[in-house]
């Protein structure tokens, strides 16, 4: 920092939980505003836009009902993420291990329909969350074993899963009813989720997840053991806390719940196997995770305003004809203004003047 | 016959690789400064989206180069702003560019096709010079010509690029600051290395670099069309082969090689594999990426090991 500048950086003390909301709050205004002047440049109005979101996702039952559906996948895989995150464990893997679980939950869904479909649908649920579970499990072993690089292989495992599913819809699984065109065949009525209040029952579950998840991380051995972990793996070690299974059990936990997403997503929602079954909710679903600071309430609360994005900007799109990639950019840009406001919650901005020694003057 | 077969592949793996190798060379860059910066995906595709803007409105292949280089450099700066200034988690701000410039691709382009030019594309001389710059004489050498001397311009500017980063980062003061900043922040700083400085530089030019390689997408493999989800996962596959190549420009030229063949092996597959469906061929440079991954990691190599900085951001105040 330069000598005569008249602003420096300072560390601050401690700020209040609500003190940090507000500059969080701030944050994602401001971001709101940016958008605004955005689509302002590209030649739109941004407040018959904003307006247009709200609309189009909130505005009547029907549309309240479509953003629900946005919101049960993305909130069960952003609870997923948590897990492993929490450990300091950074799998960007969720979108490989959504489209594992649906895999495994399509195998049943195909070949076992006529059991009864309770029964059926435990079954696809298990078997999502067991193979998303298992396939999590590989980077976390190669972690422990290794030390390999757990970030990018994760992300290397999302495309093998992808391109399973493309293989498994032009090859084995391929629908030969469906002429010409590379599909699964759509699942039987018994291996279809039912719906309450017009959304399948995906949203219960979601709900259910995060008040287990908050209870886990907050006062299970489990969920403490892992915190630890990420805090500082030497402390762990010394605290007597078996690190590597801690980091096994956790992934497996954390992709289990990915996968369980898949089978959701392509039991409730696609109602067969497609490779848009994952879509981009897993990248979406860590951003989601680190706005809510891994909260899971928080988690429900920002999941919902992405939606409220995504199924907008798809409103928006058949009324001004502006791109739905819209609710990306927006993403973005909120994720932007939270990632660097974290910095105002620990650092403030003094006058240089009234500082003496590195320390205010009182 | 045969022969010319496998000639034609090695061929055609050049031009399929250098996304990767321009991507590469930017992020390994980037990891020398102890940045990692998972928004190859997203500075590629603002590189493509304002290069084509570049060359569209222009006309000029310099501005739509500039402009490529510019518009990774522009994610880039985001990226170093929040995370070397403002101590950001580095994965997430990556993957939050990611998301960005992807959407911010998506959003311009389909703006532009919506306007009324349906086609938004380049001119057929700016086209043309995107096309092949065969070196007279030289080219007519067997094998070797069409090989060496006769590739467009990206490839010059790539293996160029490549091997004057091996030099920077290997036999020059500069390079070595660079990569003392990535090991240890902490050291360079007591010994008066401005490591802010050092970062935001090679972050931007990385970025710049990874800018390139959307602008190949969009100039050379669409052929001056602007395709939405054009880059489509080449920005991923880059960072894996940043592991691949072990951090080494060099290595990187073979890499991209490698994994360019791979990417367009399923046009010239042998009988074998004649009954291999096309997502087996898609999913090898990610299978092979990931075994790689493993491997390296089992026979840890120590300068074959990522920039012991990457992923924590340096505060001064808490050493």
């Amino acid at each position: 920092m330069a000598k005569g500048f008249p602003l420096r950086v300072i560390r601050r003390a401690d700020i209040s939980q609500g003190k940090s909301w507000a500059v969080r709050l701030c944050a994602i205004l401001l971001a709101l505003l940016t958008g605004g002047v955005f689509m302002a440049v590209l030649g739109y109005d941004p407040l018959a836009i904003y307006q247009t979101m709200i609309t189009g996702s909130l505005g009547s039952q029907m549309s309240i009902e479509l953003t629900a559906r946005l919101v049960i996948p993305l909130l069960i895989t952003s609870l997923g993420v948590t897990l492993a995150f929490k450990m300091r464990f950074w799998n960007i893997g969720a979108e490989g291990q959504i489209c594992v679980g649906a895999i495994a939950a399509t195998y049943f869904a195909l070949f076992h329909d006529d059991w009864p479909q309770w029964i059926l649908l435990v079954v696809m649920a298990l078997a999502g969350l067991i193979a998303g579970g298992l396939y999590g499990m590989i980077p976390a072993y190669f972690k422990c074993r290794f030390g390999t690089n757990e970030t990018l292989l994760t992300l290397m495992l999302n495309y093998v899963a992808l391109y399973t599913i493309q293989a498994l819809q032009q090859g084995p699984w391929r629908d030969p009813s469906q002429l010409g065109f590379f599909k699964v065949a759509r699942f039987a009525p018994s291996a279809r989720l039912p719906e309450v209040l017009g959304v399948h029952i995906g949203w219960i579950v979601a709900l259910v997840l995060v008040v287990l998840l908050y209870i886990y991380l907050r006062h299970s051995k489990q969920g403490y053991e892992l915190t630890v972990v990420g805090e500082n793996e030497a402390t762990a070690r010394y605290a007597g806390i078996p690190v590597k299974r801690v980091v096994i059990r956790t992934m497996f936990l954390s992709a289990g719940i990915c996968g369980l997403a898949g089978m959701l997503q392509a039991s409730g929602a696609d109602r067969t196997l497609n490779d848009t079954v994952a879509g981009g909710v897993g990248f979406t679903a860590i951003t989601v995770a680190w706005l809510a600071r891994l909260n899971p309430i928080g988690m429900l609360i920002v999941s919902v305003l992405f939606c409220i994005l995504e199924k907008g900007s798809a409103s928006v799109q058949s009324v001004y004809n502006l791109s739905a990639a819209t609710a990306e950019v927006l993403q973005g840009i909120i994720l932007f203004f939270v990632l660097g406001c974290e910095f105002f919650l620990t650092h403030r901005i003094c006058r240089a003047d009234k500082l003496e020694g590195g320390v205010e003057r009182g | 016959m045969a022969d010319s077969v496998w000639f034609n592949f090695i061929l055609a793996a050049i031009p399929a690789g250098m996304p990767l190798l321009l991507g590469t060379l930017g992020e390994i860059l980037t990891e020398k400064s102890g940045n990692i910066n998972l928004g190859v995906e997203g500075m590629m595709y603002m590189g493509a989206i304002f290069g084509f803007l570049g060359g569209f409105y222009t006309n000029s292949a310099v501005f739509a180069l500039l402009a490529a280089f510019g518009g990774g450099m522009l994610g880039a700066l985001i990226y170093a702003f929040l995370t070397v200034t403002l101590k950001a988690n580095q994965n997430v701000t990556g993957l939050t560019l990611t998301i960005f410039g992807t959407g911010l691709a998506s959003l311009i382009g389909e703006n532009l096709l919506a306007g009324g030019t349906a086609s938004a594309s380049f001119s057929a001389e700016l086209q043309a010079s995107f096309g092949s710059i065969r070196i007279p004489l030289l080219a007519d050498i067997p094998y070797i010509g069409p090989l060496l001397f006769n590739n467009n311009i990206f490839v010059i500017i790539g293996v160029a690029c490549a091997i004057v980063m091996g030099l920077y980062l290997n036999h020059t003061r500069r390079g070595l600051n660079l990569r003392a900043v990535g090991e240890n922040p902490g050291a360079a700083d007591a010994a008066g290395v401005n490591v802010a400085l050092y970062k935001y530089v090679h972050i931007l030019i990385g970025g710049g670099i990874c800018g390139l390689g959307g602008g190949y997408v969009c100039f050379v493999t669409c052929k001056g069309l602007w395709v939405q989800n054009c880059v489509n996962g080449l920005g991923w596959i880059a960072v894996a082969l940043v592991i691949f190549a072990s951090w080494s420009p060099y290595r990187a030229i073979f890499g991209s090689l490698v994994f360019g063949a791979l990417s367009v092996l399923q046009f010239y597959k042998p009988d074998f594999l004649r009954d291999v469906s096309a997502p087996i061929f898609s999913m090898l440079p990610f299978l092979v990426t990931a075994i790689v991954l493993v491997i390296t990691s089992i026979r840890m190599s120590r300068e074959k090991v990522q920039p012991k900085g990457c992923g924590t951001n340096y505060d001064r105040e808490e050493r």
